[in-house]
């Protein structure tokens, strides 16, 4: 190219003005083929709030619906069960369940809204199997205190049946307890707080 | 030189087009070591390799339907009623395997004779990033049939991105799309595994052949064969790519085709290891299988991962087994190649590392005991440790190498 008498200053500011003009063009563009990637409107739709009928559930009995996908429990303890919930405090890791896995509304001993009855995700906090329900029989290689609960085929981590996990597994924190809240005695809505629209 | 232009249909195209040209630089006229062992064969056995994946995978395709309904359907529908789909189906499973088989080894050699050592950085870049590229190729390709173990790997593999602090929950449900795994995953799985990861992997293995031509090929000894040159300016030590190495690379071929089809033929599941048991059942979301194990080629980062008590940090091992390599040109700062001059515990070193990287390879498989743990955790130091170890060792001079020969010996 002939340089004689180009006003080099000038042609490199339309360069740089040029390339930040097709790159912030190009920042836009790229906005549509990232946001194509988040959830449909369908996915949405079908991720939207279960009613669950729970009048057949009987006590020590486990209920495995649907949600978002994911598998939800409902589980009517038998008040045995509740009981012995507190016998298990020193071999878990948050009994109190501080860490915010669950509603305030849960966040007490048996992480329920009512004691009898537990409504958890049923996806391991670690890295998202689906634990297996063992309510009575202790699942081989465990020489903790047990009392029931759920037990992680993948990597090895349980929890008690309220969803606590013991100390000294994968799983870094209890399991998730969903929104959810009594329609009346016996529906449940998962997937929704009480009094949210 | 053969620059000369001929006439004839070949002189024809040369004027228009540099066929002849490019011909004698990537082949004809390729000088490569004449001292190439067992270990050269690998690189061109994994060219043959995409190529079969690439077209078995076309065919797969036209039969194929990614939809959460019908993925697992349609395998079996390929493996049943399609006229051969089974040998296309199982020439594509078995590929997969046999594209890490022989990745696993090509990698192993440059490590033996420091291949990735200057002016290799970029080559080695180059294979690494191709490496990345095929674990992504192969996870993806792996949910396609929807079975159980497709289902539920993926889970755990979308889930490590879940992992990462703050963001971690709206990342991995970009990355699904969905609130579960579901066909929206499977779909955008499909597209890049038959489109967008195929694109990738054939740009960078021309990126990959490019650098090693302009470098030119290592050998056993690790000694540059350009600095001795005939009258010609070819090096003395240096056979043209074709015919020689062309019809070495042919016996290599054979070799592996024959153990290619009896996998194919005879136990195309390779007891469980290439196709595992629980991919026999289709996905079911409300069941976990009662043990998850990645396919072999991944095992050795899996348990990685689960040797990391903090899911977190765990990503951050496993991720960092990877990062780590493309840096290996850098902290290896010896000036000798091979491992036959190299000292005494760089050999070791590099003994106990691959020891520990096979020994990982096989806890991955094995369900998580306390004792396998303990094990992991001890193999994934000794994973790290040997680069850290290899950079001490070669920054301070702590090496005592053997004399490195002028020209290539041939034993």
């Amino acid at each position: 190219m002939n340089q004689d008498g180009a006003d080099k200053g000038r042609r490199r500011f339309l360069t740089a003005a040029t390339s930040v003009v097709g790159g912030v063009g190009a920042a836009f563009v790229a906005v549509p083929f990232l946001a194509y990637w988040k959830p449909s409107a369908r996915a949405q739709a079908a991720g939207a709030p279960v009613e669950v009928d729970i009048s057949q559930l009987e006590p020590g009995q486990l209920l495995n619906v649907k949600w978002r996908g994911n598998p939800v429990w409902i589980f009517r303890r038998t008040e045995d069960a509740v009981g012995d919930l507190d016998k298990l405090e020193g071999v878990l890791r948050d009994p109190e369940s501080s860490e915010p896995q669950q509603p305030e509304y849960a966040q007490n001993r048996h992480r329920s809204i009512r004691p009898d009855i537990m409504v958890l995700v049923g996806i391991c906090t670690h890295l998202g199997c689906s634990p297996l329900f063992r309510p009575d029989s202790r699942p081989e290689g465990i020489e903790r205190d047990w009392f029931g609960g759920f037990f992680c085929p993948c990597h090895g981590s349980y929890f008690d049946l309220a969803g606590r996990v013991y100390t000294g597994v994968p799983a870094p924190t209890n399991l998730v307890v969903p929104p959810h809240h009594f329609v009346d005695d016996n529906t449940i809505l998962i997937g929704e707080d009480e009094g949210a629209a | 030189m053969s620059e000369s232009r001929t006439g004839g249909l070949m002189g024809w195209i040369d004027e228009r087009f540099p066929a002849t040209k490019m011909w004698n630089e990537h082949v004809g006229q390729y000088y490569a070591p004449k001292n190439f062992n067992f270990w050269y064969y690998f690189g061109s056995l994994a060219l043959l390799v995409l190529v079969i994946q690439i077209i078995s995978g076309i065919w797969l395709t036209m039969n194929y339907k990614p939809a959460g309904e019908l993925a697992f359907e349609s395998v079996e529908y390929i493996m049943r009623d399609v006229e051969w789909g089974w040998l296309i189906r199982y020439i594509h499973s078995t590929g997969a395997s046999a594209f890490f088989a022989v990745v696993y080894l090509h990698m192993c050699r440059a490590l033996l004779y420091g291949s990735y050592q200057k002016p290799r950085e970029l080559l080695w870049i180059f294979g690494v990033l191709i490496y990345v590229a095929l674990m992504a190729e192969a996870f993806m390709g792996y949910m396609l049939p929807w079975g159980q173990m497709s289902y539920w790997g993926a889970q755990v593999i979308i889930n490590l991105f879940g992992a990462v602090p703050v963001v971690g929950d709206q990342l991995a449900l970009w990355i699904r799309g969905d609130f579960a795994i579901s066909e929206i995953t499977l779909n955008r799985f499909f597209a890049l595994h038959v489109v967008g990861l195929p694109l990738a992997i054939i740009g960078l293995v021309a990126a990959h052949i490019l650098a090693l031509h302009e470098v030119g090929s290592s050998n056993p000894d690790g000694i540059e064969i350009k600095k001795n040159k005939d009258e010609n300016g070819n090096p003395k030590d240096g056979i043209p790519f074709h015919p020689y190495y062309s019809v070495k690379d042919l016996v290599g071929v054979v070799v592996f085709l024959i153990v290619f089809s009896v996998i194919v033929f005879f136990m195309p599941d390779f007891f469980g290891l290439f196709l595992e048991p629980p991919n026999f059942e289709p996905a079911n979301p409300q069941v976990t299988p009662d043990h998850i194990a990645p396919v072999w080629y991944f095992t050795p980062y899996y348990a990685m991962l689960r040797a990391i008590p903090d899911p977190f940090g765990g990503v951050v091992v496993m991720g960092g087994a990877i990062v780590v390599l493309f840096f290996l040109p850098w902290l290896d700062r010896g000036r000798v190649r091979s491992i036959r001059y190299r000292g005494l515990s760089f050999k070791v070193a590099l003994g106990v590392f691959l020891v520990s990287f096979v020994a990982l390879g096989y806890l991955g498989l094995m369900p998580a005991t306390s004792v396998y743990t303990m094990i992991a955790r001890v193999c994934t130091a000794i994973y790290f440790g040997y680069f850290a170890f290899l950079w001490v060792y070669t920054y301070f001079g702590l090496e005592k190498t053997k004399p490195v020969p002028e020209r290539v010996t041939m034993k």
